[in-house]
């Protein structure tokens, strides 16, 4: 890899790139008492000088994870994001300044980087992950992951458990996810079909319960009912705008002002702007020492894993949770592979259901349990196709279907259905459990 | 008719440019802890490979720190460049610190950057002696003796937090020294702790509502008997529990269990939901909520402490009084004035919602009182006694004085002696980092050492360390990285000792006390008082 080609214009003495690199290469070349003597060889060295590294996002971790990468001598860096930079960003985006607002984030933070840290290439695609096919996914050596949602998780699990091949140690494409919220993070590895993956860790990150349209429609008690009022009732009946956009200030106002009025005609405080936006908009809070936490734990897994200069997170321990409201706290354990998970195993899993519900509650309550969160199901039996949501054709043809029971589509207990998502690229294969 | 309403455009009640920006962060400390920051000054006194504070510096810059100054005598070498992000190129030669200065002031121009030395003769002492104290002072390791003296000397003279701190390798520690007993009212504890429903000693109006609503019990509606709210359904059982148990309430595990299996039966479920929403709630909620009113220890802390000549904060330790004149009095601390949703119907829910903070206000008038009644209370805020009211339960205080800091000879044993249950019991209980901290720190007046000299330091400063497997291995590893930062571990390290900076500069959630050990290998922490 040349970096002679990617030499700065810069007015000063020429930097050394032994000398730049010093520190880091007495690490490298340093083996203390926790490094694998036989992980040293001249093999392994050079194995590090033609790591491809893929970043998925470069938001809040994005931008943490690249300076990072940029500052452990990793060379070939991609980034991801289809996202504009907002202003909303700058108090933790440190590559993004208030002229960038608009600018493609992995375009703008890629170039930051590279300008900065000179030998450094990083390929920005203002795209989304879905736009590229397994071909490319296979360049990459690891993926990191600093996302804010967990299909796009979802997604890039399910694609690297794809990709990876018995036998073929070269397929296996460890995955390093980040992820924060407010003074809280954690940071976990998953190598594709041999370590607990994302899809059997979903679990953890169970959905907040949704607030019943009955309270919503007629008996408020929170601010935040009032809102989901404004949101998903007032603002079908009035459409005073085409369509709702959550970042125009001028749509926001006007949810804002109706909530406010249904609260006042309530009695109920607090409806605030900032709670109206919060709310419409699942806001959750980010701060930048947070992020720096977090994705740095995740490119310290990056680093020891394509270095070997000490063991990292695998098939031992794979997760560190840490929280930082009370004093600071890190539990740091080994997330278990689940033997039903639908993603990086072949056993089905267990689905509790009632023979007596129908199948629009069945595949209704396949969005909200934890283990499941599938949003746009459709559900086929042993080759029949219970409901399909596309084409179109077979969605009328198996519409009615919706409002039977289980029983009366002859499903019986024991029975295996799989389930597809348009979200994600992988069938999740479940067992009907009566109850 | 037109509604007045509908006639006058809607204000636009829009954030400014700085709320929008600093959006995602004021929903964690609201204007209040912002404009705490933003009048805070810190002073990173920086040294070695230098990047730990620098990353350290950047998480404050960004959410909008006031000012900050470093001080750094070194020159920008080709090796600083591959540690150290704030740097680049152009900078190779010059100083240090203005380099990092201006390439972190780049990141919020409402931030001030500072940088020392400005000019070959100004020393050490003068920027000490500057006219504005600093709010905070971060160093890092290596540091001389003489310098860290220095900053001892300051942090005791001006009541300055000093924080330090030591990356190397894949190992690094903090340590946050607070000037004295350090109170935080506005802890944030977790949504599910809050809540404070007193069904075991509610006031007379409570009652009457509850009773109110219950008076004809059995002939209300499904509708209306579906949504009677939670609380008031623990009130109405409670009461008939008592009538039937000498007046005594369900305390006891056994005695709550079968209070409960009467909610679960007295529900109704020949309606048309076949249940009831309101009783499952109730049901759910007796094991948190049937609770005599207790005083939590960390409460009991904060009145039981016998105040040493250098805290400051008057005013939180005469509402503090106050607050325990009032809990002597009552048995029971000021109502908190929240409630949680329920299922209820609106008014209802809004009526019980002021009943609750009705008693808030005037328990906190009754405390306020108290305060004005004490010498030094005629100016305490009302706003700062109705905050501590409400966050009583959870008010913690760090750094009392009167907790004894144990040795490190003490606390090393003790960590030892678990390390050796650790064997035994198997990886869910992780060994001590006790062993890294020793490590680190017989390097901090150092550059580098061998792992002879950090293990004959070890052994000089605590013996028991000696020889012990663990620590000879911490050891080597410090000497193997030969006092060089890596990058990842510096920014882990300036990301954790950032939110220590904010809650402290903000007083709100809750500060470490007072030492956290960070290892990059295992990827964990452990915090120690040391």
């Amino acid at each position: 890899m040349s970096v002679a080609t990617q030499a700065p214009a810069s007015a000063a003495s020429p930097v050394d790139e032994d000398a730049r690199w010093k520190y880091l290469n007495h690490i490298r070349q340093t083996p203390g008492p926790f490094t694998d003597p036989a992980s040293q060889d001249e093999v392994a060295m050079r194995m590090f000088d033609n790591f491809k590294v893929l970043v998925i996002g470069a938001g809040g971790l994005g931008c943490e994870i690249l300076k990072n990468l940029a500052m452990s001598r990793f060379r070939d860096i991609h980034v991801i994001d289809m996202d504009t930079i907002d202003i909303s960003n700058l108090n933790r985006q440190f590559l993004f300044r208030k002229a960038d607002v608009g600018s493609y984030k992995a375009e703008v933070a890629a170039r930051f980087v590279m300008n900065r840290v000179k030998g450094v290439s990083i390929t920005a695609h203002n795209k989304t992950i879905q736009e590229f096919d397994l071909d490319f996914y296979r360049q990459f050596q690891l993926v990191i992951c600093g996302l804010d949602s967990i299909e796009a998780r979802r997604w890039i699990n399910s694609t690297l458990v794809t990709i990876a091949e018995e036998g073929d140690p070269d397929s296996i494409k460890p995955l390093i996810d980040g992820g924060t919220e407010g003074f809280k993070g954690q940071a976990r590895v998953v190598l594709p079909s041999f370590t607990s993956c994302i899809e059997c860790q979903l679990d953890m990150h169970a959905p907040r319960a949704a607030v019943p349209l009955c309270t919503i429609a007629s008996i408020p008690r929170q601010p935040e009912h009032c809102i989901e009022w404004a949101h998903v009732i007032a603002w079908d009946q009035e459409k005073p705008f085409p369509k709702l956009d959550k970042d125009d200030p001028e749509h926001v106002t006007w949810l804002f002002n109706k909530a406010a009025k249904r609260a006042d005609e309530f009695g109920i405080q607090g409806v605030t702007y900032s709670l109206t936006q919060g709310t419409i908009k699942n806001i959750i809070p980010a701060i930048a020492s947070t992020n720096a936490i977090i994705a740095a734990a995740c490119c310290n897994e990056a680093f020891k894993l394509a270095t070997s200069s000490v063991q990292c997170f695998g098939f031992e321990n794979n997760y560190m949770m840490y929280s930082g409201n009370d004093s600071i706290y890190t539990y740091t354990f080994n997330h278990q592979k689940k033997p039903d998970c639908p993603v990086c195993s072949d056993q089905s899993r267990p689905l509790d259901v009632d023979p007596k519900a129908t199948l629009q509650e069945l595949l209704d309550s396949l969005a909200v349990r934890p283990e499941a969160q599938l949003k746009a199901p459709s559900i086929r039996a042993e080759g029949k196709s219970l409901y399909m949501r596309a084409p179109p054709q077979l969605e009328e043809q198996t519409r009615p279907n919706l409002t039977k029971t289980l029983l009366e589509l002859g499903l019986a207990d024991g029975q295996y259905v799989n389930v597809t998502d348009k979200a994600f690229n992988t069938q999740f294969d479940f067992t009907l459990v009566f109850k | 008719m037109v509604d007045v309403m509908e006639q006058t455009p809607p204000l636009l009640h829009g954030p400014s440019e700085k709320e929008r920006k600093y959006d995602r962060q004021l929903r964690l400390w609201a204007a209040s802890g912002q404009s705490a920051l933003e009048s805070a000054h810190i002073l990173l006194v920086n040294s070695g490979c230098g990047t730990v504070g620098v990353e350290t510096l950047k998480n404050l810059v960004l959410p909008g720190i006031g000012k900050f100054t470093i001080a750094d005598e070194a020159k920008v070498s080709d090796a600083d460049l591959g540690v150290n992000f704030f740097l680049d190129e152009g900078c190779k030669g010059k100083s240090r610190a203005q380099c990092c200065a201006e390439l972190l002031t780049e990141l919020n121009p409402e931030v001030q950057g500072n940088w020392w030395p400005r000019e070959k003769s100004s020393s050490f002492e003068e920027l000490l002696g500057s006219p504005e104290p600093f709010t905070a002072i971060l160093y890092s390791a290596p540091i001389s003796e003489e310098r860290l003296r220095m900053l001892e000397t300051y942090a005791s003279q001006f009541q300055t937090p000093l924080v330090a701190v030591q990356s190397a390798g894949f190992y690094g520690y903090f340590q946050v020294k607070l000037p004295g007993a350090f109170p935080i009212v506005d802890t944030h504890p977790d949504d599910t702790a809050i809540d404070d429903l007193r069904v075991l000693a509610p006031w007379p109006e409570l009652e009457d509502f509850a009773r109110n609503m219950t008076k004809n019990f059995e002939s209300l509606d499904d509708h209306e008997h579906g949504h009677l709210p939670m609380v008031v359904l623990l009130l109405h059982y409670l009461e008939e529990w008592r009538k039937s148990h000498d007046g005594a309430n369900p305390i006891s595990l056994k005695d709550k269990t079968e209070f409960r299996k009467g909610l679960e039966a007295a529900m109704r479920r020949d309606n048309a939901e076949g249940g009831e929403e309101n009783y499952e709630e109730a049901v759910s909620g007796v094991m948190r909520h049937v609770q005599p009113p207790a005083l939590p220890s960390t409460l009991r802390q904060v009145f039981d402490y016998q105040r040493q000549g250098t805290d400051a904060d008057s005013s939180f330790w005469l509402i503090a009084a106050a607050v325990k004149r009032f809990h002597e009095k009552h048995g029971t601390l000021p109502v908190s004035g929240g409630l949680p949703d329920m299922k209820a119907q609106s008014d209802v829910y809004i009526r019980l919602q002021n009943l609750y903070k009705t008693k808030a206000r005037q328990d906190a008038r009754e405390v306020l009182a108290t305060v004005r009644s004490m010498e030094g209370g005629a100016d305490v805020d009302s706003a700062e006694v109705e905050l501590f009211c409400t966050n009583a339960r959870f008010i913690k205080l760090i750094n009392g004085a009167d907790v004894a800091p144990k040795t490190l000879v003490h606390v090393t044993e003790q960590e030892l002696a678990n390390d050796e249950m650790a064997a035994v019991v198997g990886p869910e209980m992780p060994y001590s980092l006790i062993g890294i901290y020793l490590a680190l720190t017989a390097t901090t007046h150092l550059e580098s050492a061998s792992e002879e000299d950090i293990e004959s330091s070890i052994a000089r400063h605590v013996p028991i360390a000696a020889g012990q497997e663990r620590i000879l291995k911490a050891a080597k590893e410090v000497a193997r990285a030969g006092g060089v930062e890596l990058h990842n571990t510096s920014a882990v390290l300036g990301g954790m000792v950032a939110q220590e900076m904010i809650k402290i500069i903000t007083k709100q959630y809750i500060p470490v006390d007072n030492t956290c050990i960070f290892d990059g290998i295992d990827s964990r922490c452990q915090v120690l008082r040391l």
